[in-house]
């Protein structure tokens, strides 16, 4: 992971050239690790229930179990047709759309179609892209704020190994990394919304109230950004500590660099290289759902919707999150490895 | 499935990570004492800032003095009669549908009386003062004739639609036709499509081949004023049944099939501005509804806001701060939020008697269930009172439950205790439980299982209490939690009961509508036990009792009604088929703001939305 090299030393085998190649042969196994993905998906949710003898129009069908409205379901949901049809129609609806047909009543899923939700009457993309704001919002925010504690503590830290703030930031880093998310979260409700009354405990979308979203914002924010605050500055403390005892680093000394230099633009490159490779996993995954952050402070995010859909066997919903968390992970990976292909020439022979 | 981004192998990961750099052993040292005393700091001000937050919130669960502890039972809190501002509800629980045809949830027909109206509906009161029917949409309540089997209405002048067309009887029956659509409408209860179309002949508004998609035959409007029901056998209950939300109107150019519920056409006194699923509906008022024709409602708030969250502790918490005035769903306070408004704000609490009986039921298929004696032990050995705990105690669980007719409809007695109950103060009677044993033949007891969902917790406890006063009279019992998802397919299918010996079922239930046959023919008439989805739990094939129901719906006298309530009630405690655990109560929250709140029979005990007003 972390370089052995001088960065200099291969600077000139990487050209523009290599950097296009190395974008195109990365996306491409992204394009192949997203179908591959959605079969899978596809599999859990329409092939093993039909081998296990489960009729999902059950789930469907509500309090009353009329033989008509459980048909109707199946119609609509096409569970009757042969499992490759149901495939066929599944990768259709994602590139271009399909209809829902059943008891004369008629629905076109526009694409991306990831499927219709028969307990709220909807499709689930549109559901999706109303709620991927929020937790875009949340996962944005939190990723500033943990960025700029974990970088700082873990560089300070690294570089006053031992000094009463290594101890303090590691003592608080060990706290943020232990305590649970419904805890800091409750406690902190208490605290400063119900408690002091310093920020609010309601979620008011951006479009409305530009300073009531951010004061509902900056709780979910900090709890978050705790949690993995603390997680990073551990990592960049341990690899700065790793990356300060490098030759190189000893060569950029000897070559009567200022520490300052030696640091910003030798020692961070190197400890950025992991970091970023977290960053790029951990972004995708909380863009697939904070559901913790999201359920204990009420905002409407898809980790809400996913629960939610969770409780009532909303099936489609749930599919629909699933692809976007693997999509999310999958595109995340994709700009590190990109990022990867900037920062480290290495990566780009690879 | 998707990951919960904050789980404790993400922390194990990054671990990893710091470990698996170079540690290097440093010599400088800052002294324990100043570390010790740091760390001292700063648990202090922690402590004492959540001290701080702790009993802040101490006001008045907004908008000035509480009515007062339990001032919504039985008589109306806060009358009032001033117009304007915002009702706020708050749930956890989204409707199953906003479509009157679809939706079943309780609060969910409570809330459509903001945007729909039927022919007749009850009376915006109290308690039981609530289950009279009143005129709605019609002039008066039903023209009965012919021996109980035709029911003609003749409907008001000024009813409209909120865009200010006439409320027509074609739009009555389009929108009661509705409910034979099942394979586009399904989830909705379909007693009218049985009672008036018992042989299913009708094919349903969508599939009806008629010009004006009006071909259902029981149903006549000889002019838009009139309509008329022909009922195939007489139904006591079925002006009640009319009075329901799948009762309410439709108009054809405005039916949106299966996506009705995200935007029902209004002919009530507030429409729908937005609404989205799971996270929140904001109603406005409808400046076509006319006062004049609405005694019923009273249309206080000018707007009528829903949020809905999916963290329950976070909506208590939400209630107590006065930020809404009352929770959608009418399920109650969690024990967190109950225990805070009780001892910090009892002036804003109610403590209605719910509709609802909880209870464990014993399938006859299921030996040696079939054999009476064995039952009766059980209801016997059971200690009533941890049940009662188990359920949350007196005032969050319910009064012990004595029989099985729930106080909200008419006929029932919470003094009938055949089995002793409550004169025993709720404990097992032992001895009488091993004489019953003797009688069953089993009298070093037997093996059962429990069936109880797993998503209840406080079924689960139930399940657990009952074992545990089972096994002290040599009852061996195993539970079994099942996906409570999937209810019909598993306790609702009687063969899967049998494999899988499930002697004991523990379940809720509430009336449809209130009456003996809203509640228990579901429960107890033999021709409801179906292959799937079934609700007759024990399995009664009771031809005694069949046979009063049938008396119940031919009977039109109230008085008599009561009484064929009663005997049925009786019948089915004398039969051993249940063991009531309690009649349901809950804490519940109302705003200091909210006026006219009153928690009323007709919606089992929840507060009578439509009446709703704030200061």
């Amino acid at each position: 992971m972390t370089p052995r090299f001088h960065w200099g030393v291969h600077r000139a085998t990487g050209g523009p050239r290599a950097v296009l190649t190395y974008i195109i042969r990365r996306l491409f196994a992204a394009a192949v690790m997203l179908v591959v993905i959605m079969l899978a998906v596809f599999s859990i949710f329409f092939l093993i229930p039909k081998w296990t003898g489960v009729d999902p129009a059950t789930m469907y069908v509500g309090k009353q179990t009329d033989a008509a409205a459980l048909e109707g379901v199946r119609e609509k949901l096409g569970l009757a047709d042969p499992i490759l049809v149901q495939l066929f129609e599944f990768f259709k609806g994602i590139l271009v759309g399909r209809d829902y047909t059943g008891g004369g009543d008629t629905y076109h899923c526009s694409a991306p179609c990831f499927g219709y939700s028969f307990k709220t009457e909807q499709a689930i993309w549109p559901i999706l892209a109303d709620r991927l704001p929020v937790t875009l919002g949340l996962a944005a925010g939190a990723v500033i704020i943990w960025l700029l504690i974990g970088l700082t503590a873990g560089v300070v830290s690294a570089l006053k190994r031992g000094s009463i703030w290594d101890r303090g930031a590691m003592i608080l880093a060990l706290g943020g990394v232990s305590l649970p998310i419904y805890f800091t979260g409750l406690i902190s409700l208490a605290v400063f919304s119900y408690g002091l009354g310093l920020v609010a405990h309601q979620f008011t979308p951006i479009e409305e109230n530009f300073s009531a979203w951010f004061s509902g914002m900056i709780l979910p924010w900090v709890t978050l950004a705790l949690l993995f605050g603390a997680m990073y500055a551990r990592l960049t403390r341990a690899t700065m500590l790793e990356v300060m005892g490098e030759d190189y680093i000893r060569t950029a000394r000897a070559k009567g660099l200022r520490e300052g230099v030696v640091i910003r633009k030798h020692a961070m490159r190197s400890t950025m290289t992991p970091i970023i490779t977290l960053l790029g996993v951990d972004l995708g995954a909380l863009i697939g759902g904070a559901i913790l952050t999201e359920t204990t402070f009420s905002l409407p995010g898809l980790g809400q919707a996913v629960l939610k859909a969770i409780g009532e066997r909303d099936l489609p919903l749930i599919l629909g999150v699933t692809l976007i968390t693997a999509s999310a992970v999958v595109i995340a990976n994709l700009l590190v490895d990109v990022l990867y292909g900037v920062i480290d020439p290495r990566v780009r022979l690879a | 499935m998707t990951t919960p981004l904050q789980d404790p192998a993400r922390r194990s990961r990054a671990g990893r990570d710091e470990h698996g750099g170079s540690e290097i052993v440093t010599t400088q040292r800052t002294p324990r004492r100043r570390l010790a005393a740091i760390s001292a700091i700063v648990v202090a001000t922690l402590v004492s800032t959540a001290a701080c937050g702790g009993g802040g919130t101490d006001g008045s669960g907004g908008g000035g003095e509480a009515a007062g502890f339990n001032a919504g039972i039985e008589k109306v809190a806060n009358a009032s009669t001033k117009k304007g501002g915002t009702l706020k509800f708050i749930g956890t629980q989204d409707a199953d549908s906003w479509d009157p045809t679809r939706g079943y949830y309780g609060f969910a027909w409570n809330f459509m009386r903001f945007y729909t109206r039927q022919l007749v509906t009850s009376a915006a009161a109290p308690a039981e003062k609530g289950l009279e029917l009143k005129p709605d949409l019609a002039q008066d309540l039903a023209k009965v004739t012919d021996g109980g089997k035709t029911y003609t209405y003749k409907l008001k002048d000024d009813i409209t639609w909120e865009d200010g067309k006439p409320v027509t009887s074609q739009d009555i029956k389009y929108g009661i036709e509705r409910q034979w659509a099942q394979d586009v409408l399904s989830g909705g209860p379909v007693y009218i499509k049985d009672i008036l179309d018992p042989d299913g002949k009708y094919k349903g508004p969508y599939k009806d081949k008629s010009k004006d998609k009006l071909g259902l035959k029981a149903i006549e409007t000889p002019d838009e004023k009139t309509i008329v029901f022909k009922l195939p056998k007489p139904n006591s209950d079925f002006e009640e049944i009319l009075a329901m939300p799948f009762a309410s109107p439709v108009r054809q150019d405005k039916d949106t099939k299966s996506k009705y519920g995200l935007k029902p056409f209004s002919n009530g006194p507030y429409k729908f501005e937005s609404y989205t699923p799971n996270k929140g509906i904001k109603l406005v008022r409808n400046p076509e509804w006319k006062k004049s024709s609405d005694p019923i409602r009273k249309a206080l708030p000018d707007k009528i806001n829903v949020t809905l969250i999916t963290n329950a502790d976070e909506m208590d918490n939400r209630l107590l701060a006065g930020d809404y005035d009352a929770d959608l769903n009418q399920t109650g306070l969690s024990p967190a939020g109950r225990t805070k408004a009780l001892k910090q704000h009892k002036g804003n609490v109610d403590n209605p008697v719910m509709g609802y009986i909880r209870y464990a039921a014993f399938p006859q298929t299921v030996k040696p269930f079939d054999n009476i004696h064995c039952r009766k032990a059980v209801i016997y050995g059971a200690d009533h009172k941890s049940l009662q705990t188990a359920r949350g105690g007196p005032m969050a669980g319910g009064d012990i439950g004595t029989n099985m007719l729930p106080p909200v409809v008419p006929g029932s007695d919470p003094n009938y205790d055949p089995y002793g109950t409550r004169k025993n103060d709720g404990a097992a009677n032992v001895s009488k439980a091993k004489e019953e044993l003797k009688a069953c033949g089993k009298p070093d007891g037997f093996k059962t299982t429990i069936a109880v969902r797993n998503n209840k917790s406080v079924e689960v406890a139930t399940a657990e209490s009952l074992q545990a006063s089972l096994k002290k009279i040599g009852i061996q019992v195993e539970i079994d939690q099942y996906d409570g998802a999937q209810t019909s397919g598993i306790i609702g299918n009687p063969d899967v009961v049998k494999k899988k010996n499930y002697g004991i079922i523990i379940m809720g239930w509430g009336p449809d509508f209130p009456t003996v046959q809203g509640f228990g023919m579901p429960l107890w008439d033999s021709s409801f036990i179906l292959p799937n989805g079934n609700n007759n739990f024990a399995m009664i094939d009771d031809k005694s009792i069949d046979a009063k129901f049938d008396d119940f719906v031919k009977e039109l006298d109230d008085s008599k009604r009561e009484q064929i309530a009663s005997d049925i009630n009786k019948k089915v405690m004398e039969g051993a088929y249940y063991l009531p655990f309690v009649f349901e109560k809950i804490v519940t929250w109302r705003s200091s703001r909210l006026t006219n709140v009153y928690s009323t029979y007709t919606y089992s005990g929840q507060y009578d939305f439509a009446s709703l007003g704030v200061k």
